[in-house]
Order: structure tokens, then C-alpha cells, then sequence
């Protein structure tokens, strides 16, 4: 078999064989269990104490609310306001210039939603302060509170009927200090002894073989890709993000770098199957979960390693697969299955240039994110796939014609329609955001933005449409890649997108956080022989199904329009 | 609520410290054991630094081996890619002329031994490797302008190609700069 496969498949299994062990060390994490890292507490007290928090304290799950939003928008503000002022601010070696308020208003939201979307470039568009002190802070505490929201949910059906959840703070700390920061820490001086720049110092210079003078970025990058990853974040310290080779210097780096991001969100579906004592419901999940990755990977594979057939048609050789915007030392097998595991996951980082992908890649990108929950983002993936699995259940119910039941509570018409609201959000702001922009393109080409809508392309016909299209989805996504072609500095994009991020972002957390504290307040049924069974074969099939259904449903007529009838035109 | 903003508040100052101060400062004081000392690992030739072992450089001239086009001139401090389409017309004539351009300076070469990577940009603009056939194509022409023979040459491709990790996972490259700094060495 050839190595560029071996190395997809050894990559992998590295990632579960890592993901297990830790899901089961944060389900007693947060269970208050003994664990080997608890010589931390007294990092931790000294936390709270400062923070005048009583970690003890137990709030229902619109108090978790309420703690969450409030924490959030402190640091809207905060970041907004250091990223205009980064250019009189300390801290700024390469004299890069403050940003618009446009601009800070879509980057300050994409980094408190956990998007990373990059409408700047690292080397030319902030200041080391903002990369420390507001972005790489975000990846942090954006991560954390996925995972605390997500526990939230996990208090919610630990026991038979519960109302009080545990306290925010808590889970959002222990996030930090018990797996985000010490893992970071390893990550770091890893991709530091592989070549990344660790150090405080800026820019250098240096005449070429050649003879050409060459400027070169650096910065401490390492303690910022680490988390980057492993935070589902994605935002890159330098514009070409993970394709650059300081970002990601080898082969080793890169398998690093894809293993990090995936292993939080598979340990968290381990961690809900053993904190609500449910293990086989955790693997029937994670079952679909990778049944959905591979689907997606796949045919994403087999695209990219067949090469461009415009490029076949000149008559050159297609031995390595398709190249553009792809990077020799990873090649085109590693970079696709990057792709599939940075779109299912919300990551949104890159070690290729989506925009040059094939039409059909095109596609898995963005059905990926669109689903957004095979696996999905830190903490967010589960409660994007719960609000899937509570759909499952209603119309499954409806099929058995009994009262649809989910872990022992029942599921009623006020659930229900909350689920059946963040369902509908995605498809309404990706296809209204997409309408929109392409309204605007059209009809309004000459308005005066930094970028004239007329140019905002970087690709004619259909790959155009997908431009604006992925943009948009990677957005209500929460994922952050692009097809970075797009002219998307302007007031238009940053505006539309900031708002999309924003909705894309809290309603989803929201939503399944209000339905398990409703949920886990009913009183308990206990199971009996017309119980719905939610950890058999048969119901994770209905979830496959229902998810299927209703993202093709959403989202084909988009698709049609984009990617595949590019692919059409490619191939004739 | 008043209670949640000033715990909010609070727990931010705090947060910021570890991850912003200790966090960051802990890493860099490790990594000046690491070579390049957390600065980024610097190539030098008679005291002056010719380059980054990690970065690529534009090579046009026929006496180098050259890497694969760069949608930013290898600007290492404005890194990208070209983000062209696969169906892009205007894309398609500029891997056209890249073909011509080749063959033009390659003439032993025929069309089909061109690999992609050859006339494709690369992700970041800065790729320091070229696939091995990449290499195979330029061995004529290099031995012919510095005129020293095919066998020296292919000699010094094989020395600096890297195999596939631990031989079993990933592709193998050739490292341009490496090669070419070889080359001026002889």
C-alpha cells in the first residue's frame, strides 16, 4: 500500500487511540473524581478565589446561561477595543498599522465564537499583543466554554432528575487547567523542536542564493498553533495558516497538528457515555460520528489524489495528484483527509488551499460544515448532534406511535419546537447569507467598499458562487476556513459574516443546553418494553437518516449551483 | 447578573496572566534549547545568513534547481497561496505557460514527464521541496550549464531527498535550497 494512505490510516488510529483514554479522564474530571492531574487544585482555588467565584455553587442551566453570555461579551469588548488600538499599544515589532472597526467587529466575534475566521493575515494585519493577548486568550476560553456547555448537558442526564447542573465556572476552569493548557504546553515545545518560532523576537532579513533580499515573519507561533488545534480553533498566526512551512514545518508537525484537533471532540462523546453511565449510547454516536467522516472522506480522497482534469488534458504527468495550493512535503492524500477533518470538525485551520481544491472536494467541504457534528467542534459537535438526536427521536416516536422518550424523560412540544428552531437557523442564514451577497454582487458592483463587490471574486462561473457560498457556511459553521480567494475585507463581508458567526455560534449552545435542563427537570419514566431504545443499530441508522435528510433537503439546490456544476463543466 | 460581570471580569484578568504571561514565556524559554533557538533555524554560508532551513526561495536561474511557483514571489513575510480554481481559464493558460517554459529551458524533457507540483503554486507561496521527479526533469539541464556530469548531479538529488517518514508514512520531497546550496558547494 502506498505511504501517503499508511500515513492517513497510522494518523488516525494514533487520534482514537489517544482520544479513549482521555475521554475517560474527563468524565471524572468532571465528575469531581480522583485524577492524576489534582495536585492542579491549588492552582485552581487560587483561581476562583481571586475571581471571588464559589466553585460549590449550583446553578440551574439558565444560570450556566446567563454566566456563559456574560463572560462572552466581557470579552467582546475587551478584544474589540485592543485590536483597533493594537498600533498604539506595546508590543508591536513589525509596526503593524490598528484595524477598522469594521474589521475588529468580524474578527473579535470569530475568535469569541471559536471561528477563526481571518478576514486580516497574520504577518501584516496585528501586533504580537493581539496575537497573545486577544487571539490566542480566545482559543483558550472559546474552547473552554464549548466543553463547559457541553457538560452542562452531561449534568443534565447523570442523574434521574436533576435541576441543579453544577456551577459554570467549574467545568469552564477545569477545562482550562486540567486538559487545555498542559496539553497545549506538550504541543508547543514539540512543534518548537520541529522548526516553529517560539521566540519574542520580529521580523529578520537576509539576502537569498539568488540574491534577493527576503523578509521574514516570525513571532512565538508554537504556543499559539498548539492551541489553535487542539481548541478547534483554527486561526492561523501567519496568513497561509498550516501550509506555511514555519506553521507547520514536517510531516510530524502535520500529524501532530491533525491528531490535536480531533481527539477533544471524539474524547468528549467517550467522556458523555461514562459520566451518564450510557457507554453503549456514547458508542453507538461515535459510531455514526465516523461512519459520517468516512463517507465524506473518502470520495474527498480519491478527488484529489486523481489530479486536475483541465491540467491531464495539457498532457502532463498526474502521478502526485493535484497540487495547486497543496505543499510537496504533506502531498495530496494527508492534505484531503486535513480537509475532511478540519470542515467535520469546526477547526477551520488548513494545510492546503480549499479555494484550489477539485469541484468534488469542494463539495465534502462543504457538506462537512454543514452537517457540522460528525465528531464537530470542542464541546459544540455533541450538542449540535443531541439537537439531531432529538429529532431522531420525535419522528421516530411518531413512527411507533408512542410519546417520544430520550433517556428516560419525555420529549415534548415545547423541546421539540426549540429543536426544531436551531435546525431550521442553519440552512435560513447560509442560504439567506449566500442570497444576499450574490444580490449584492450583481446588482450593486461598483459600491465603494475597500474591496467593490465587482472584485470580490477571485474565480469566474460556478467556483465564484462556491466562493461566496463557503464563505458564508464556514461561518454559521463556526469553522473559519475559506475559499480565501474571496475579497472578503470589506464592510459587506465583515458585517454579514460577524452577525451569521454570532447567531451560527449561541443560538446552537443555547438551544440543547435549554432542551436538557427542561429534559432533565421531568420526572423520571423508567424503561419498559415500549421504551424507544436510543443505543441500537437500529435507532443510529434513523439518526444517520434524519441528518442526511435533512441536510440534503437544505442544502442541495446551493450545492447544485456551486460545486457540482463545476465539477460538470471540468470533466465535459 | 450584577455578580456574574464582576466574576466574569475578574476570572479574565486572572485567565490572561496564566495563558498570555506564563504559558507563552514557558514555551520560548524551552524552545532556546531547540535549534535556531526558537528564532526559526538559519542557514549561513561565509558568516552571512543565506536563508531559512524551513523556507523556500525563488530559483529561476539555469544553473539551480528550481521550486515550484510561488503565487507571492516567496515572500516570507506575506505568505499565501494563488487560491485559483481548478476551472479558472486565466488559471489554466498560466500552467500553460509554466508547461512552454519548462520544456523551453528543459529540451530533453517530454511533456509527460512533467509532474504537477512543477507547474502548480504551492499553499503557503514558500515550499522548500519539489516531488523527486521534479527534480529528475532539471538533472540535464543543471549538469549541462555548471558542467559537471549527470551522475554528480543525481547524486546530490538522491542526498538531499527525504524519504517517507520512518519509510512508511507520507511522500518524499527534495529539499531545493539544501540541493542547490550542494551544488554551489562543489
Amino acid at each position: 500500500m502506498n505511504t501517503e494512505l499508511l500515513g492517513i490510516i497510522a494518523t488516525y488510529l494514533l487520534t482514537v487511540v489517544i482520544a479513549i483514554p482521555l475521554g475517560r479522564y474527563l468524565a471524572k474530571v468532571f465528575a469531581g473524581e480522583k485524577v492524576w492531574t489534582d495536585f492542579l487544585k491549588p492552582l485552581e482555588s487560587g483561581i476562583y478565589k481571586l475571581s471571588g467565584i464559589n466553585p460549590k455553587e449550583e446553578m440551574d442551566w439558565k444560570q450556566h446561561l446567563k454566566a456563559l453570555m456574560m463572560i462572552n461579551l466581557v470579552w467582546l469588548v475587551y478584544g474589540f477595543f485592543v485590536l483597533i488600538f493594537q498600533d498604539k499599544l506595546p508590543w508591536n515589532p513589525d509596526g503593524n498599522p490598528g484595524m477598522s472597526p469594521d474589521l475588529s467587529f468580524n474578527t473579535i466575534i470569530s475568535f469569541v465564537v471559536n471561528c477563526n475566521l481571518q478576514h486580516y493575515s497574520g504577518e501584516t494585519g496585528v501586533s504580537y499583543l493581539s496575537q497573545h493577548y486577544v487571539l490566542m486568550f480566545l482559543q483558550f476560553v472559546s474552547c473552554a466554554t464549548g466543553i463547559a456547555a457541553a457538560v452542562v448537558l452531561f449534568k443534565a442526564f447523570r442523574d434521574k432528575t436533576a435541576t441543579k447542573l453544577g456551577n459554570f465556572w467549574e467545568f469552564f476552569v477545569k477545562s482550562i487547567t486540567r486538559l487545555l493548557l498542559p496539553m497545549s504546553l506538550i504541543i508547543a515545545i514539540i512543534l518548537a523542536f520541529n522548526g516553529t518560532p517560539a521566540s519574542y523576537e520580529g521580523k529578520d532579513q537576509f539576502i537569498s542564493l539568488q540574491g534577493d533580499t527576503v523578509h521574514v515573519s516570525r513571532g512565538p507561533a508554537a504556543q499559539f498553533i498548539a492551541i489553535k488545534h487542539l481548541g478547534t480553533n483554527g486561526g492561523g498566526w501567519f496568513g497561509a495558516n498550516s501550509a506555511h512551512p514555519f506553521e507547520n514545518p514536517n510531516y510530524v508537525t502535520n500529524t501532530v497538528e491533525l491528531v490535536a484537533q480531533v481527539i477533544i471532540p471524539i474524547a468528549m462523546v467517550i467522556a458523555f457515555g461514562i459520566f451518564i453511565r450510557r457507554r453503549k449510547l456514547a458508542w453507538t454516536i461515535f459510531g455514526v460520528m465516523t461512519i459520517g467522516m468516512l463517507l465524506l472522506l473518502v470520495p474527498t480522497i480519491s478527488s484529489e489524489l486523481g489530479g486536475n482534469p483541465a491540467l491531464a488534458k495539457m498532457g502532463i504527468g498526474q502521478s502526485t495528484g493535484a497540487m495547486e495550493g497543496k505543499e510537496v512535503r504533506f502531498g495530496p492524500a494527508i492534505s484531503a483527509y486535513w480537509s475532511t477533518v478540519t470542515t467535520i470538525i469546526s477547526t477551520g485551520s488548513v494545510n492546503s488551499m480549499h479555494d484550489s481544491t477539485m469541484p468534488l472536494t469542494g463539495l465534502w467541504q462543504l457538506l462537512a460544515m454543514m452537517i457540522n457534528s460528525f465528531y464537530g467542534g470542542c464541546g459544540v459537535g455533541l450538542l449540535n448532534y443531541f439537537i439531531y438526536l432529538i429529532i431522531a427521536v420525535f419522528i421516530s416516536g411518531l413512527m411507533v406511535g408512542r410519546t417520544p422518550e430520550f433517556l428516560g424523560h419525555k420529549v415534548e412540544a415545547r423541546e421539540i419546537k426549540i429543536a426544531a428552531v436551531i435546525t431550521l437557523l442553519s440552512p435560513f442564514l447560509i442560504l439567506a447569507g449566500t442570497a444576499i451577497a450574490s444580490y449584492t454582487f450583481n446588482n450593486y458592483g461598483d459600491a465603494t467598499w475597500s474591496v467593490q463587490p465587482k472584485n470580490w471574486l477571485n474565480n469566474p462561473g460556478f467556483h465564484g458562487f462556491s466562493e461566496m457560498l463557503y464563505e458564508v457556511t464556514s461561518s454559521n459553521a463556526n469553522n473559519g476556513s475559506g475559499f480565501e480567494g474571496l475579497g472578503d475585507n470589506n464592510v459587506f463581508w465583515n458585517v454579514l459574516t460577524g452577525i451569521i458567526l454570532m447567531f451560527g455560534r449561541f443560538l446552537p449552545i443555547i438551544g440543547p443546553i435549554a432542551i436538557a435542563g427542561l429534559l432533565g427537570a421531568k420526572k423520571f419514566i423508567p424503561e419498559s418494553a415500549g421504551t424507544l431504545k436510543t443505543d441500537t443499530k437500529t435507532f443510529a441508522l434513523m439518526t444517520f437518516a434524519v441528518i442526511l435528510v435533512l441536510n440534503a433537503l437544505s442544502y442541495f439546490p446551493a450545492l447544485a449551483l456551486g460545486p457540482i456544476a463545476e465539477y460538470f463543466t471540468i470533466i465535459k | 447578573m450584577k455578580k456574574y460581570i464582576i466574576q466574569s471580569i475578574r476570572l479574565t484578568a486572572i485567565l490572561i496572566v496564566l495563558l498570555c504571561v506564563v504559558y507563552p514565556i514557558s514555551v520560548a524559554f524551552v524552545a532556546k534549547f531547540s535549534k535556531g533557538n526558537g528564532g526559526g533555524e538559519k542557514i549561513t554560508r561565509n558568516g552571512k545568513t543565506v536563508g531559512y532551513a524551513l523556507l523556500g526561495q525563488s530559483f529561476n536561474k539555469p544553473e539551480y534547481f528550481w521550486g515550484r511557483p510561488s503565487a507571492n514571489g516567496y515572500n516570507a513575510a506575506g505568505s499565501g497561496g494563488s487560491n485559483k480554481g481548478p476551472s479558472n481559464p486565466d488559471y489554466l493558460k498560466e500552467v500553460q505557460s509554466r508547461i512552454d517554459t519548462l520544456l523551453e529551458y528543459n529540451p530533453s524533457i517530454k511533456k509527460s514527464q512533467i509532474p504537477a507540483d512543477m507547474v502548480t503554486a504551492s499553499g503557503s507561496g514558500l515550499d522548500p521541496n519539489i516531488s523527486e521527479q521534479g527534480a529528475a526533469i532539471q538533472v540535464a539541464r543543471v549538469a549541462s550549464v555548471r558542467k559537471i556530469s549527470i551522475e554528480k548531479v543525481k547524486e546530490l538529488v538522491a542526498m538531499n531527498t527525504q524519504k517517507p517518514l520512518m519509510g512508511l508514512f507520507g511522500p518524499s520531497s527534495v529539499d531545493v535550497l539544501k540541493l542547490n546550496l550542494a551544488l554551489d558547494k562543489l
